[in-house]
């Protein structure tokens, strides 16, 4: 693609990313496991228990973020692949790339989306304060953006089926949520734990997070943003990679 | 210049080679036939050529835009109807209309405009708002064919459009080629239906193995060999094979309550035919002679009798 074909993207980005909104943002999958299962989560591990909810408020955001915005992704490669819309998709002046970027947008804005809601939504019962708003604005972003990515590499192994393809990505989203601060803080880690919590990318968002919202963080704000840059563009070309790989597959 | 243009195109998967060698030219406001029998590699050509996959080697030209290097701009050109793709079932016809208008960047009051006349002329103005996966088979292939042809492409692929449709669907989605086609755009069709190419087609190019093995006017492929013609029969009671048990008669095909009779030399078998009837005491209902047909050039082409 040359630089002439640039608006041409952008538009076929737009484009893809209205239509997975309009089409996938309902499926029973999506609401299941992008928005009713960190509700359930959050009130299994935190309401009737004496958690100063505060605390752990930032955790809970990233959480939510994290399935919200990695829920659409997988559903959809796979759902177009069943339904034999992949092909038509693919003859439309768009590319592969294209296809996956709208793919994480698509996943970006429902994340993004119902996050904000959850945050406000939460400042009614919740005395959540933002201690640096530049960080919160760039914890949602990047947050979003490395979500929405890994939701996209998640759709790209070979297979037409979305409950299979669900499962897989519930596979690999629920122990992340185990290992990257959100039930202990990174700070109270250790041992196995903590140098596996290093290996998460969602570690990075709930420091983000912590940094935004509660002024203390782990690491460094900058090295956060730095691996969920990092993180999301290797999300993004792993998938990039495997899609191409795997295109004949499901045609 | 050509609608379509490829050069040694060559596709592997695996240690299969599924596309071999290609080279292709389809001219402006042509309308050409791509025949072949399963697996002879249509399908992965026609995916080739509409940029949906990538050859190892070679290069394919639409309207003169490399599709490969400017993916972008030749699909602009082109709209497809792939084989087995179809639309979105949880949209209305009218909203897989302008998603496709949308994906080809028309203005909306273009959009509305061309949505309405393709609804028409498809006959789904009535049932335009409800969701394509309560249609039937035929209707879901004419919203299939409205989005390929909403923003007028220069060049529109047909991969099997009229494969398992009803008569009334397959009448009306020929009758959109040939208008299509007056209309200035060329056409790539590929199909099993070889009467069909024969009707649709000023060029037919036939592949097997995929390897291209003839390609030229349906009428010259005919006569490449007109050394086998054929006579149609019918007779007043069912007949067996037994019948046809003639050195002049090369192959006895059963056709409905006919047979069809291929032979090098009609009169022999004409007489034949006539002495036979008037010994068993077989009345003869109907008796045509015909000169060799597309299906007898594709047979013996791709020698798969």
């Amino acid at each position: 693609m040359c630089v002439m074909e640039i608006p041409l993207a952008l538009r076929g980005i737009l484009v893809i990313t209205r239509k997975n909104m309009r089409l996938y943002y309902t499926k029973p999958p999506v609401l299941m496991f992008g928005l009713l299962f960190p509700l359930f989560m959050f009130f299994a591990f935190f309401v009737g228990r004496k958690l100063d909810l505060a605390t752990f408020f930032p955790a809970f955001l990233a959480m939510m973020l994290f399935f919200t915005a990695s829920s659409v992704g997988p559903l959809i490669t796979p759902w177009e692949k069943r339904e034999k819309t992949y092909e038509r998709l693919l003859s439309y002046p768009v590319t592969q790339d294209t296809i996956i970027l709208g793919d994480v947008v698509a996943g970006g804005v429902f994340g993004i989306g119902i996050s904000i809601l959850v945050w406000i939504a939460s400042t009614l019962f919740v005395p959540v304060s933002i201690a640096n708003p530049g960080f919160f604005v760039l914890a949602f972003i990047l947050g979003t953006l490395s979500c929405a990515a890994l939701g996209a590499l998640l759709a790209s192994p070979a297979s037409d089926s979305p409950p299979n393809v669900m499962i897989f990505s519930n596979l690999v989203r629920f122990p992340l949520i185990f290992i990257s601060g959100i039930f202990v803080p990174l700070a109270q880690m250790q041992g196995p734990g903590l140098t596996l919590a290093y290996f998460s990318p969602l570690t990075y968002l709930v420091d983000l997070f912590n940094a935004a919202m509660g002024g203390t963080s782990a690491f460094s704000p900058a090295v956060d943003c730095g691996v969920l840059i990092g993180v999301s563009a290797a999300f993004i070309l792993a998938a990039r990679i495997i899609q191409t790989r795997n295109l004949v597959k499901g045609l | 210049m050509n609608a379509i243009e490829t050069k040694h195109l060559l596709k592997r998967f695996g240690t299969v080679t599924a596309v071999n060698d290609i080279s292709l030219t389809v001219k402006e406001g042509e309308i050409f036939g791509f025949l072949g029998p399963n697996g002879a590699g249509k399908t992965t050509t026609m995916r080739l050529l509409t940029g949906v996959l990538t050859p190892d080697s070679g290069s394919v030209r639409i309207t003169g835009i490399d599709i490969h290097r400017h993916p972008l701009d030749a699909k602009m050109q082109m709209g497809v109807i792939p084989e087995n793709s179809t639309v979105y079932g949880d949209l209305s016809a009218e909203q897989n209309l302008h998603l496709s208008g949308q994906m080809y960047g028309m203005p909306r009051a273009v959009r509305e405009k061309s949505v309405d006349d393709i609804l028409s002329q498809m006959g789904l103005s009535e049932k335009r708002h409800l969701p394509v996966r309560t249609f039937s088979k035929g209707m879901k292939q004419r919203v299939s064919i409205g989005c390929a042809i909403v923003h007028r492409p220069k060049v529109l692929f047909l991969d099997e459009p009229t494969s398992g449709l009803d008569v009334q669907s397959r009448r009306l989605v020929i009758e959109t080629i040939r208008h299509m086609n007056e209309e200035g755009s060329t056409i790539f069709l590929t199909t099993h239906n070889i009467e069909e190419a024969n009707m649709l087609c000023q060029t037919v190019c036939i592949i097997n193995q995929g390897t291209i093995v003839a390609q030229d006017a349906p009428e010259r492929l005919k006569k490449m060999f007109d050394t086998t013609q054929s006579v149609e029969v019918s007779f007043d009671r069912p007949v067996t094979r037994e019948l046809f048990a003639d050195e002049g008669i090369l192959r006895a095909e059963p056709c409905g309550d006919k047979w069809r009779l291929y032979t090098d030399n009609p009169d022999h078998v004409l007489k034949y035919l006539v002495g036979r009837a008037a010994l068993e005491s077989i009345g003869i209902t109907s008796l045509v002679t015909s000169g060799p047909s597309l299906e007898e050039a594709f047979v013996r082409i791709t020698g798969c009798a």
